[in-house]
């Protein structure tokens, strides 16, 4: 049996219980449209190149595995920040913990809520971002997502927003398997800083279809954290207009499994995409940044930084790809990947691809992989520094660079603080 | 102060012999130099006193005001009042040099049980013996040692004992690469730390460096081992004849 046989096969199964959430109209046919996608595609396999680095097995299976609460004091991270917080507890929207979801330049509505109207203007992104990231390369467990997710946000953007929206996720059931699916459409001029933390649920599946319009722009700052069993599968697709901004970054500590997405395409001229992540992974940890950004227009620029630190085992992946159009002239495309590796346990996967149809265009790619630097190493521990806290300098060091893609230094600096106390923890 | 008795090392991986019985007292509030030339063992003396890995001690001691240096982690060496002025001082992107500088003073402090320096009171004493040694705050915020002259990371080298004002300066070729007023800068501020609490061990290729810091006592050290001592007219006699003289001499 061949593997489209063998996935079909399995997919039937997986899917043969699985029925649609009631629904209005516009979201009917979107959820329809998307399961018979995830029919087509079949869902992801071991053998799939795609799937070369992440077993998918326990992100498709029927039931999501066991994850164990992670019992910690500590506050949420953008608790010091002043924002509009919006509460998910494994995957359900809590109206009690959330701020009331109004603000200036704003309208935020839950999936929920407008599910059963018969028409509404999410019906131009919801599953449609997704659907065109099928192309080239499928990635079904989105499609999943736009066809089962009962929740989620949809926000819409017509001014400058000046408070972060932040979407906070709680994880309160040992086997709970969410699904989030948030839609932010941002209008001409508009600006939003949307922050996302803490984990969805023992199993998470998240899809977030960012439309950025002409001069718009996103900020998107995410800290997936705290509970260490965790599994995680997200997307993130976005369409850029012209002169448009999206900037999104990801800290990533904990896990046994993370696949983050991001799908990104640049359909105005002079547009800007950067996609940053760093994370640090200790033992039965496995993080994984796929990241796919077309350029397909003129003079715009994409930048990729991901740095990860792994110990004791951890595995870090990172799947990136730049491909430029025949139509966009004057691209500048960046990608860089870095792995450090406290340990020989350790290892980074990596797969940086470029692939070019425009002739006037500058784009660089490189992918690292490496120890701790024993000279710089020495050099601090003869200063007086021990070597625990002398590795944790440099590990700190060597993260700052995808932390500073950042552009406020309120969140970087939350950010930061989050990973030196990490690190501390570690220590002991 | 600083007491090594018949040390023997060799490189860890190789089956080479670098040092062959090195004896050397450095009192405290004195200057003692090692000259010597190219490959002598200078600088693995340097390294294997602060604690650098790569190298075998086969037979000898090596001790600070009666303690085991030779048993201790570098950091211990350091918190014990060892310091080496690196010859090629080590860049650490994206640790500033601040940050750097106030983690290895308060580690230290608290591996003596002394209580850490406020972030007021460091920057107070950081600022002034920058100064001094003109490094400015833009030096002070960079990465350690990134894109400095060589100059400027000798100075920063400097910036670093006076900070944690150790009983012990190693200074491993510390004029190497560096320009007549850079020397006068650097050997200033060496200058300013002497002290009658305070030894030295200054190892330099060139006599030149002794100008500037003046030493009371001079060594020559030619393969692996020290084969003479003198004052300070001994350095005038190696920058007058060369080495090869004073070697003929000994052998």
């Amino acid at each position: 049996m061949g593997l489209l046989d063998v996935k079909q096969e399995a997919t039937e199964a997986r899917l043969s219980g699985v029925t649609l959430p009631e629904s209005g109209a516009w979201l009917a046919t979107a959820r329809a449209d998307a399961l018979a996608r995830v029919k087509t595609m079949g869902l992801p396999h071991a053998r799939d190149e795609y799937w070369k680095y992440t077993r998918p097995g326990t992100l498709t299976q029927a039931d999501a595995p066991e994850a164990a609460l992670y019992d910690t004091d500590e506050a949420p991270i953008f608790d010091g920040i002043e924002r509009l917080n919006v509460v998910f507890v494994d995957g359900v929207f809590s109206a009690e913990e959330s701020d009331d979801l109004t603000g200036e330049g704003l309208s935020i509505e839950r999936l929920a809520d407008i599910a059963q109207n018969d028409i509404h203007w999410a019906k131009e992104l919801y599953g449609v971002l997704e659907t065109k990231g099928q192309t080239p390369v499928q990635r079904p467990l989105a499609a999943l997502n736009t066809a089962l997710a009962t929740d989620g946000v949809v926000i819409r953007v017509s001014g400058e927003v000046s408070k972060p929206v932040n979407l906070s996720y709680r994880h309160r059931d040992t086997t709970s398997d969410a699904a989030l699916h948030h839609v932010v459409k941002l209008e001409e001029g508009a600006k939003v800083t949307l922050l996302e933390n803490g984990p969805g649920a023992a199993r998470f599946n998240q899809v977030l279809e960012v439309e950025v319009a002409d001069k718009a722009e996103f900020h998107h700052v995410r800290a997936q954290g705290r509970d260490h069993e965790r599994r995680n599968v997200t997307h993130i697709f976005a369409r850029l207009g012209t002169e448009s901004v999206f900037k999104s970054f990801t800290v990533t500590v904990n896990g046994v499994l993370t696949r983050n997405e991001a799908v990104l395409e640049l359909t105005g001229d002079d547009a800007v995409a950067h996609v940053a992540g760093a994370c640090v992974g200790d033992g039965e940890f496995h993080h994984d940044d796929t990241v796919f950004v077309t350029h397909n227009a003129v003079n715009c620029e994409s930048r990729q930084v991901f740095k990860k630190v792994l110990r004791n085992g951890a595995t870090g992946v990172f799947q990136g790809k730049i491909l430029v159009q025949p139509d966009a002239q004057k691209t500048d495309g960046y990608q860089i990947s870095q792995s450090l590796l406290l340990d020989d346990d350790s290892q980074f996967l990596a797969k940086p691809e470029l692939e070019i149809y425009a002739d006037d265009v500058a784009c660089s790619h490189g992918s690292t992989s490496g120890a701790i630097d024993e000279e710089g190493l020495f050099y601090l521990r003869a200063r007086g520094i021990p070597k625990d806290i002398a590795t944790d300098l440099m590990t700190l060091a060597f993260l700052a660079e995808a932390v500073e893609e950042i552009e406020s230094d309120e969140l970087s600096d939350a950010i930061i603080s989050r990973l030196e106390s990490w690190l501390e923890r570690r220590r002991g | 102060m600083l007491e090594i008795k018949g040390l023997k090392v060799k490189l860890e991986d190789e089956d080479k012999q670098i040092l062959k019985g090195v004896d050397l007292t450095v009192e405290a509030g004195k200057v003692h130099a090692i000259m010597g030339p190219n490959g002598s063992g200078k600088s693995t003396l340097s390294y294997v006193l602060s604690g650098r890995d790569g190298y075998e001690v086969t037979e000898g001691a090596a001790s600070l005001d009666g303690e085991d240096l030779l048993e201790m982690e570098p950091e211990e060496r350091a918190a014990e009042g060892l310091f080496l002025a690196f010859q090629y001082p080590v860049e650490i992107p994206g640790v500033s040099n601040m940050t750097f500088l106030r983690t290895a003073v308060n580690a230290q402090r608290k591996a003596r049980d002394e209580e850490e320096l406020s972030a007021a009171d460091f920057l107070k004493d950081i600022r002034a013996k920058a100064k001094t040694l003109k490094i400015d705050a833009d030096m002070l915020k960079r990465p350690v040692n990134m894109g400095f002259s060589g100059g400027e990371k000798k100075r920063n080298e400097i910036l670093q004992m006076a900070m944690l004002e150790p009983k012990m300066c190693i200074l491993d070729e510390t004029d190497s690469g560096l320009d007549v007023d850079a020397m006068k800068l650097v050997s200033e501020g060496v200058n300013a730390l002497r002290s009658e609490g305070r030894g030295f061990l200054v190892i330099t290729h060139y006599q030149r460096l002794l100008d500037h810091i003046k030493p009371d006592v001079v060594h020559i050290m030619a393969d692996g081992r020290i084969v003479k001592t003198g004052g300070p007219e001994l350095a005038l006699e190696v920058e007058e004849n060369g080495y090869a003289d004073i070697l003929a001499e000994v052998a």
